[in-house]
């Protein structure tokens, strides 16, 4: 195992997020914050209480899962999509360091910094509504899979693209109709049967859903299977990364 | 010859298409300096990119210090440094950043002296927090050194390292492949500048087609390829080449004021003493007699020519 080139290419990452906070950090926060403003405050009042739980209290778990899926694919993307555009890839195919390596180098950091922008956003909601979390623990750990999860998807996008459109494509088409229509904003509860249903088919659902559930301890789908769904899908990810390696598609000529 | 790099029957076709490397079998000595000379689209760059890794192999097997750079890729990488023919950097990255990222990725902990003294080596130590884009053109080929160096590899891969790089420049890069191999790296370079090779090489390889026209120790190429030729200036030009000296396979050159005289390095007898008596008994006076050597530049092209015909 190439600890030291994990390391590497974990710093190295880092390093660029932290070149430029304003937009890693600031704003996806600002956008939260907006978020707030106007579902949290503006519509928030006319909304009655889902399942006990006030409107602007409820949608704190599914934006912090809309930024923490949508940063963790755009980090990811772009962490590896810009040195196959730069050439610089050229680097890593010649070092000693297996797929798996890579994968947790540039996987590792696209995750930290989402799962981070997640714990940002946490932290501003406290401030616009009075927040409580029922588990903790749980929480962290469904927000770090997320993260994780996402950036593997992310990461796939990136080694697949092969310009700078289908690195935007794929996100703006797929990813972002799939996070909001995955009960962002409101509970499946609330839509008539035949869409509640056609939601079953959406994983972001299923992932938001246990989210909430770690906040308020009731939610849409049971926790058991949005846990079970995170680990497919984080192990189907896994399968398709090492798939692309084995093959050296889009990568080695 | 201790092989450090073995390659065998190797052939390399780019998406099942185009055949870049057909079928390469050749080995390379540990310590020494071998220059990869070959035309635009020969396979220069297609050899490096096979045995470092960055492109499939469709057949054959390399070897890197016995280690096979398929199956056995941690051992067989580590070994190698690769600076490569394009300029490729991240621009907003520091010289730094960017260095210290190669020597992770080739699996060694952090050595911040050794750093220094690769940076310094290239002139780069003052540029160490310069972003990348704010260097210019040498300076970043310079940077691509660092990092192939950065990890002390033991087999040093330059394609076209000179390219672009001004006369002093080009002399700085040939001291430090001197001294390079000095500390015992192999070194492998491509470049188009026949010079270059004649200058720093211990072996060429002549590539062409995707094949290997020769690979020969320089000096013995030199010596069997190399032609010399005897020119002498007459005093007075002269109309037609007396017979004696036609048989001695003189020729008319210059329009009468010259004689040339083509003769292989290699003889023992080349038969200038009897061209000379030759002059003297036919009366004809000459001002200035001297000989020249055909380069491996002639050779070169010599060879290519050969070949596409
Ligand atoms: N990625 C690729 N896909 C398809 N064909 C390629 C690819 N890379 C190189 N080739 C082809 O393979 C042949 C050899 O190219 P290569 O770059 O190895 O030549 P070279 O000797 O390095 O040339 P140069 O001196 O111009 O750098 C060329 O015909 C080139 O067009
Ligand atoms: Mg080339």
């Amino acid at each position: 195992m190439n600890y030291y080139a994990i390391r590497a290419i974990y710093t190295f990452e880092m390093a660029r997020t932290l070149r430029t906070p304003l937009q890693s950090f600031a704003s996806p926060v600002i956008s939260t914050i907006l978020y707030f403003i106007v579902f949290g405050s503006a519509i928030g009042h006319r909304m009655i209480p889902i399942d006990g739980v006030s409107y602007g209290v409820f949608i704190v778990p599914g934006l912090i899962m809309l930024t923490v899926m949508t940063q963790s694919v755009a980090n990811a993307s772009f962490g590896i999509y810009f040195p196959k555009f730069l050439g610089t890839i050229y680097e890593h195919l010649s070092a000693p360091i297996s797929p798996f390596e890579i994968v947790t180098g540039y996987v590792g950091a696209a995750a930290t910094k989402s799962a981070v922008v997640g714990l940002i956003i946490l932290g501003v909601s406290f401030l616009f509504v009075p927040l409580e979390i029922a588990h903790p623990v749980l929480m962290m750990g469904l927000l770090c899979s997320t993260a994780f999860c996402f950036s593997l998807l992310g990461f796939i996008l990136g080694l697949w693209a092969r310009n700078f459109e289908q690195l935007s494509f794929v996100p703006t088409l797929i990813i972002t109709p799939l996070v909001f229509l995955g009960g962002s904003f409101y509970s499946i509860d609330m839509l008539p049967s035949i869409w509640r249903d056609v939601s079953m088919l959406n994983p972001a659902m299923y992932l938001i859903s246990g989210f909430r559930w770690a906040f308020f301890g009731n939610s849409d789908v049971s926790i058991q299977l949005s846990v079970v769904f995170i680990g497919f899908f984080i192990a189907t990810f896994l399968g398709i990364i090492w798939w692309i390696f084995s093959t050296g598609y889009r990568l080695r000529s | 010859m201790t092989a450090i790099v073995e390659v065998r029957d190797l052939t390399k076709r780019y998406d099942g298409e185009k055949l870049a490397l057909k079928n390469l079998s050749f080995k390379i000595a540990a310590g020494e300096i071998i220059a990869l000379l070959g035309p635009n689209g020969a396979g220069k760059t297609s050899l490096i990119s096979t045995i470092c890794g960055l492109t499939t192999m469709s057949q054959g097997k390399v070897f890197v210090s016995g280690f096979d750079v398929q199956s056995d890729y941690r051992n067989a990488r580590s070994l190698i440094g690769l600076v490569p023919q394009e300029l490729m950097l991240e621009p907003f990255e520091t010289v730094m950043g960017t260095v210290s990222l190669s020597r992770g990725l080739f699996g060694k902990a952090p050595n911040p002296s050794y750093i220094r003294g690769i940076l310094e080596r290239l002139s780069l130590w003052d540029k160490r927090d310069s972003p990348i884009r704010e260097l210019s053109g040498g300076m970043k080929r310079r940077v691509l050194i660092a990092k192939a160096l950065s990890h002390e590899p033991k087999i040093l891969f330059l394609d076209e390292p000179t390219a672009g790089v001004d006369v002093d420049l080009r002399r700085d890069m040939w001291r430090l492949v001197k001294d390079l191999q000095r500390d015992g790296v192999t070194i492998v370079l491509t470049t188009h500048y026949i010079e270059e090779a004649e200058e720093i090489a211990d072996r060429i390889a002549v590539i062409h087609d995707g094949q290997i026209l020769l690979i020969e120790d320089k000096n013995l190429l030199m010596k069997r390829l190399g032609k010399k030729q005897l020119l002498v200036e007459l005093a007075d030009p002269i109309e037609r080449l007396p017979k004696l000296l036609e048989d001695l396979g003189i020729k008319l050159h210059n329009e009468g004021r010259g004689l040339t005289y083509t003769y292989d390095m290699e003889v023992e007898q080349t038969g200038i003493p009897e061209i000379l008596g030759a002059l003297k008994s036919e009366g004809i006076r000459f001002n200035d007699v001297r000989t020249e050597q055909s380069s491996l530049e002639d050779i070169f092209i010599e060879l290519i020519k050969d070949r596409s015909v």
